[in-house]
């Protein structure tokens, strides 16, 4: 954490960086992280399930590990780099996540999907090619009413597939 | 829901933590992961006037080894402890323990020194800091004391910290050769809260026999359950299944107040407990003649 948030006002200066875009704003410390990236600052695409931290829908990075961003306080996020899944897609272009879970169906009515991708993506930057079963404990802390999770753990995998192929073959070589 | 009103500050060093924790004490609570005390706040069935957030601590987070033993800083990440391998297999009912604390996203922020002065009965590590003999340092702004796992846990919540004190660290005495430990649990989905959990440390004699053998107990009393009982059995018995037997049935005698709930009886807890001892006992000990 940065600056001097010590003080005895009602409300502190915070200053977030938002999927790279920083953001300086007052704040009551009592306001959740969640509350403060859909109602501040308009980052919706986090969704609030349960509140208390057993869904996993507003699921989060901060500096680059996953976190409930219902179980944090805005104030603490000072000086540290938020990703929202706003942040996954690059140039109007879907994150392979994104594309494999659309591809596999791994959303119905899509409110944990965002929970889903973030957490999905925080373990393929430590593990690009996990086995089912790690796919599985990875995502256990994240709560799907719709699809029964199959397709979601096969999106993860398709998705795991593509970025290592992406990885594989440099653009442009037409092989 | 959302959380109450409180009054926030982020000391960036422990005198700083315990100069605020004097000023306010009885008012204040000590935000560390946050992961049990965020979502009582928003529950409202906390609501602390003033919360002391300890993460911008550094010099709270590191796990060291000391003559022999460990010693684990309270804001240590229990994704830290469970991913640290350079600890010796002899401390694998750390590793594991930790593993097992809720999911992914709960371990980036859980800590352990949280999960220990929230003390949660059916969390894994006071189990294990209890079958470790493990020390702890609490300080307050005046003073310094060390308090032995077995005498910290009082009941449900509830530990021997008096108001103004924050516990620090962790001491974990060393382990004598030949040692090996396991921690074992068993909970409906993965990340839930065990059933039951327990934690084996086994030390076997030059001649294969149980030098020493300790025990910690999981969701199956109001505080961790150390089984003394079991562990005068298991001294100078051979290693194996007639002397797991005789521990587990000795543990499941001095159970006595499990929860029962719709996840499980108590009998049922009480079961699993002697199961879950076996199983705790076998790997330990596999590990233990592998000589770590």
């Amino acid at each position: 954490m940065q600056g001097p948030i010590m003080q005895e006002e009602d409300f502190v200066t915070i200053r977030l960086s938002v999927n790279g875009e920083i953001h300086r704003l007052v704040v009551e410390p009592r306001r959740l992280l969640a509350d403060v990236l859909r109602d501040d600052l308009g980052y919706t695409g986090t969704n609030l399930g349960c509140e208390h931290g057993a869904c996993g829908s507003c699921t989060v990075l901060v500096d680059g590990q996953s976190v409930r961003s219902c179980l944090m306080f805005a104030v603490q996020a000072n000086g540290h780099e938020v990703m929202t899944v706003e942040g996954l897609a690059q140039s109007g272009e879907m994150h392979p996540l994104q594309q494999a879970f659309w591809e596999k169906q791994g959303l119905q009515c899509g409110f944990c999907t965002p929970g889903f991708l973030m957490t999905a993506y925080e373990l393929l930057q430590h593990n690009p090619n996990p086995g089912e079963e790690e796919i599985r404990e990875a995502l256990s802390g994240n709560i799907c009413r719709c699809t029964g999770y199959q397709h979601i753990i096969e999106a993860v995998q398709s998705a795991a597939q593509s970025m290592a192929e992406s990885a594989r073959v440099p653009s442009g070589t037409g092989v | 829901m959302k959380p109450p009103k409180f009054r926030y500050f982020a000391p960036k060093s422990v005198g700083e933590a315990l100069a605020l924790l004097a000023e306010y004490a009885g008012e204040a609570r000590i935000l560390a992961g946050g992961q049990s005390l965020v979502p009582l706040m928003n529950m409202r069935l906390v609501h602390p006037d003033v919360l002391i957030d300890i993460n911008g601590i550094s010099e709270l987070s590191f796990i060291e080894a000391v003559n022999g033993g460990i010693a684990i800083g309270a804001l240590t990440r229990d994704a830290i402890l469970a991913g640290d391998t350079t600890l010796s297999e002899g401390w694998s009912v750390l590793r594991e323990a930790a593993h097992f604390v809720g999911h992914p996203a709960i371990r980036n922020r859980s800590t352990v020194g949280g999960s220990i002065a929230h003390a949660d009965p059916a969390a894994e590590l006071p189990a294990v800091m209890v079958a470790l003999n493990a020390e702890f340092v609490a300080r307050s702004r005046s003073d310094s004391r060390t308090i032995a796992a077995q005498d910290f846990f009082k009941g449900y919540l509830t530990t021997d910290l008096n108001d103004g004190e924050m516990l620090t660290e962790v001491r974990i005495p060393g382990l004598p050769p030949r040692s090996g430990s396991a921690f074992v649990e068993f909970a409906r989905r993965e990340g839930d809260y065990a059933l039951a959990g327990v934690a084996a440390v086994m030390t076997l004699g030059e001649d294969g026999t149980i030098a020493d053998a300790r025990l910690g107990l999981c969701s199956v009393g109001p505080a961790p359950v150390r089984p003394l009982n079991a562990e005068a059995l298991l001294r100078g018995q051979r290693p194996g299944n007639e002397a797991w037997d005789a521990a587990a049935t000795a543990v499941v005698s001095i159970l006595n107040e499990p929860l029962s709930d719709i996840h499980g009886s108590a009998g049922y807890r009480r079961h699993l407990a002697g199961v879950l001892t076996k199983q705790a006992l076998a790997v330990a000990t596999e590990r233990a003649e592998r000589g770590q």
